[in-house]
């Protein structure tokens, strides 16, 4: 720590012209506040006029776009870029994580606060958080090794596929929904009393008062795990099999349109049709996540009322 | 008697959940630690890696790593503070400061994958830097910025107000305040959720593969100048670090041994993500002890 200075000391040592930095120093965090709005709406406009060359500059129909499933950037003489399969992979493995990983985020929270606070809390909280620490790469890395090989094997099809895309998901959103739940534990403790005051059981209590008092933020944290499992890459691109058709079940390879951008980025020209198709697709990420802070807007601002 | 046994079933489902969650984390990381540590040694830890032959190593990229890290923390660190001053002492409720809130929100949410595209197209493409260490180190800074000013301003929140007010009450400008009261008595909780938000910018790669690039030139560690072509230190190098080098050779990597080296380079970067967070908690409490005299 080395000398200690007195408060006293310090505080007077202030500059003559204090007035100088009281000034300097409000322009400072001035900037810095203004340099994080512009980065914002920076990223908005940069991304926005980029994805939107593909249809002004090269006049790719919209409608083809988002509808069509022929999906052919490289054929020279009738070239078709047409991303639903992509749009729908990546609506799937959202879909499809959320409702595998939101019951046992759910169950984790509850188990936390209601079956067992006092123990279930000091193992499961730092379980928890060491999960959210683990990289995304090394989840895909073992869903490559581990996971792959085992649906091959034991449940059918390639391995690569969109069950495995939905596993490895489901295991990295996991802590989102269960950390975000911490909401239950900050209801007021009347009702847990009143409902047992009544003769209700535990389960009884949970069901019919807890969970719907706690809706609007149990949703919220479903809503967060899916924004994430919404924009994950590289995990995903690593299992899912990247293919340009769209799946016809569980065990069909697919591709979501973050696994097509880093997949196809560094070999398309930049500036070429198909790289900008690319930029397209970013700006549906961009959309689709101002949507999900929207969707999580309104559900605070029902947990409000 | 019914609801009875509903509820016993709900408690064993409960508990059953839990342990599958316990389950999975103890199987992910003794898997990493098992199968990674032992490729580790000190020779994996110090050779350079090879693109077509087995038996390289990851000293590059362990390197890039962590002075990526040390870039992105050196620009978003004063960043994210400013930032977290302002909103903590300086926005007035407002029109404005509801406008801030919502960018951070914005920032926060956004796919790290979407911020990479945006490095790709301002700090590669339209300043014609090509792949860079600075324009990977700017795209991680927004993606780190949000956590930062969040962190840094519930710290400056919770001061307790006594403290700001006796200063005020002194005749100490505000500025002054902030600089020498307020900040000193912030700093464990801000150094602590600094620590947590730089092992989160370690593991990631999705970001930096458009911006750092998937190479590294030729590195001669006895070379400082950090303008020399060569240099570690030059911040206008391609870097490719651990985490994009773990995706790299899965995807596109030659090397006959890609399981060994990225099974070795997954517990490195495992253990450091620990190490970060274990530091965290212990130069928390340390300080905490040595600040507030409690046990």
């Amino acid at each position: 720590m080395g000398k200690i200075i007195p408060a006293k000391e310090r505080l007077l040592k202030s500059e003559k012209n204090w007035m100088d930095g009281e000034l300097r120093g409000k322009i400072l965090v001035i900037i810095c506040a203004v340099i994080m709005i512009s980065a914002t709406i920076s990223i908005t406009i940069f991304l926005g006029t980029k994805g939107l060359q593909s249809f002004i500059k090269n006049g790719v129909s919209l409608i083809e776009f988002l509808t069509s499933t022929q999906w052919n950037p490289t054929n020279k003489a009738n070239p078709e870029y047409g991303a639903f399969p992509f749009i729908f992979g990546s609506f799937a493995v959202t879909f499809l994580s959320a409702i595998v990983a939101a019951p046992l985020g759910i169950g984790g929270a509850i188990f936390m606060t209601e079956i067992a606070p006092s123990w279930g809390r000091k193992i499961l909280q730092p379980v928890v958080e060491l999960l959210v620490g683990i990289p995304s790469v090394v989840y895909g890395f073992i869903g490559l090794t581990v996971l792959v090989p085992f649906v091959r094997g034991h449940v059918g099809g390639l391995g690569f596929s969109l069950l495995s895309g939905v596993i490895v998901l489901s295991i990295m959103i996991l802590p989102t929904i269960t950390t975000a739940t911490d909401a239950m534990s900050a209801l007021p403790k009347n009702l847990r009393e009143g409902s047992y005051a009544l003769g209700a059981t535990r389960w009884q209590t949970i069901r019919k008062v807890l969970i719907p008092a706690a809706l609007p933020s149990l949703l919220t944290a479903v809503v967060l795990g899916m924004a994430r499992a919404f924009g994950e890459a590289l995990a995903v691109q690593m299992v899912i099999g990247n293919v340009r058709d769209l799946p016809s079940n569980l065990l069909d390879a697919s591709a979501t349109l973050t696994t097509i951008i880093t997949l196809n980025m560094g070999h398309t020209t930049y500036g070429s049709v198909e790289n900008n198709t690319l930029w397209s697709m970013g700006l549906i990420l961009l959309v689709m996540s101002f949507v999900f802070i929207l969707l999580i807007r309104y559900l605070s601002s029902r947990r409000k009322m | 008697m019914k609801s009875k046994t509903a509820d016993r079933i709900a408690t064993g489902v409960f508990i059953a959940i839990a342990i599958i969650i316990i389950t999975l984390l103890v199987g992910l990381f003794s898997f990493i630690l098992v199968n990674g540590l032992k490729h580790v040694s000190f020779d994996f830890l110090t050779s350079p890696s090879s693109n077509v032959r087995a038996g390289g190593g990851i000293r590059d990229q362990l390197f890039n790593s962590f002075y990526v890290l040390f870039i992105t923390m050196l620009i978003a660190i004063p960043l994210g503070l400013g930032g977290a001053i302002y909103m903590a002492e300086y926005a007035k409720p407002g029109k404005v400061t509801d406008i801030i809130r919502s960018c951070i929100e914005v920032l926060a949410s956004l796919p790290s994958i979407v911020i990479g595209m945006f490095g790709l197209l301002v700090f590669v493409n339209t300043t014609g830097w090509g792949y860079t260490i600075l324009g990977g180190a700017l795209a991680l800074t927004i993606i780190n910025l949000p956590s930062i000013v969040r962190v840094g301003e519930d710290a400056i929140r919770s001061v307790p107000r006594d403290l700001k007010e006796a200063s005020l009450a002194l005749g100490i400008t505000k500025w002054h305040t902030i600089k020498t009261v307020i900040l000193p008595s912030a700093f464990p909780s801000i150094l602590t959720g600094v620590i947590l938000a730089a092992g989160r910018v370690f593991g990631e790669a999705a970001a930096l593969l458009f911006t750092a690039g998937l190479s590294t030139p030729r590195l001669d560690y006895a070379n400082w100048n950090p303008f020399s072509e060569q240099s570690p230190l030059n911040i206008f190098r391609p870097a490719e670090t651990l985490a994009v080098h773990i995706w790299s050779v899965n995807t596109q990597g030659l090397i006959p041994d890609v399981e060994e080296v990225s099974s070795g380079s997954a517990a490195v970067l495992v253990i450091s993500v620990l190490l970060f967070n274990l530091l965290a908690r212990w130069i928390g409490s340390i300080i905490t002890k040595k600040i507030t005299a409690t046990k």
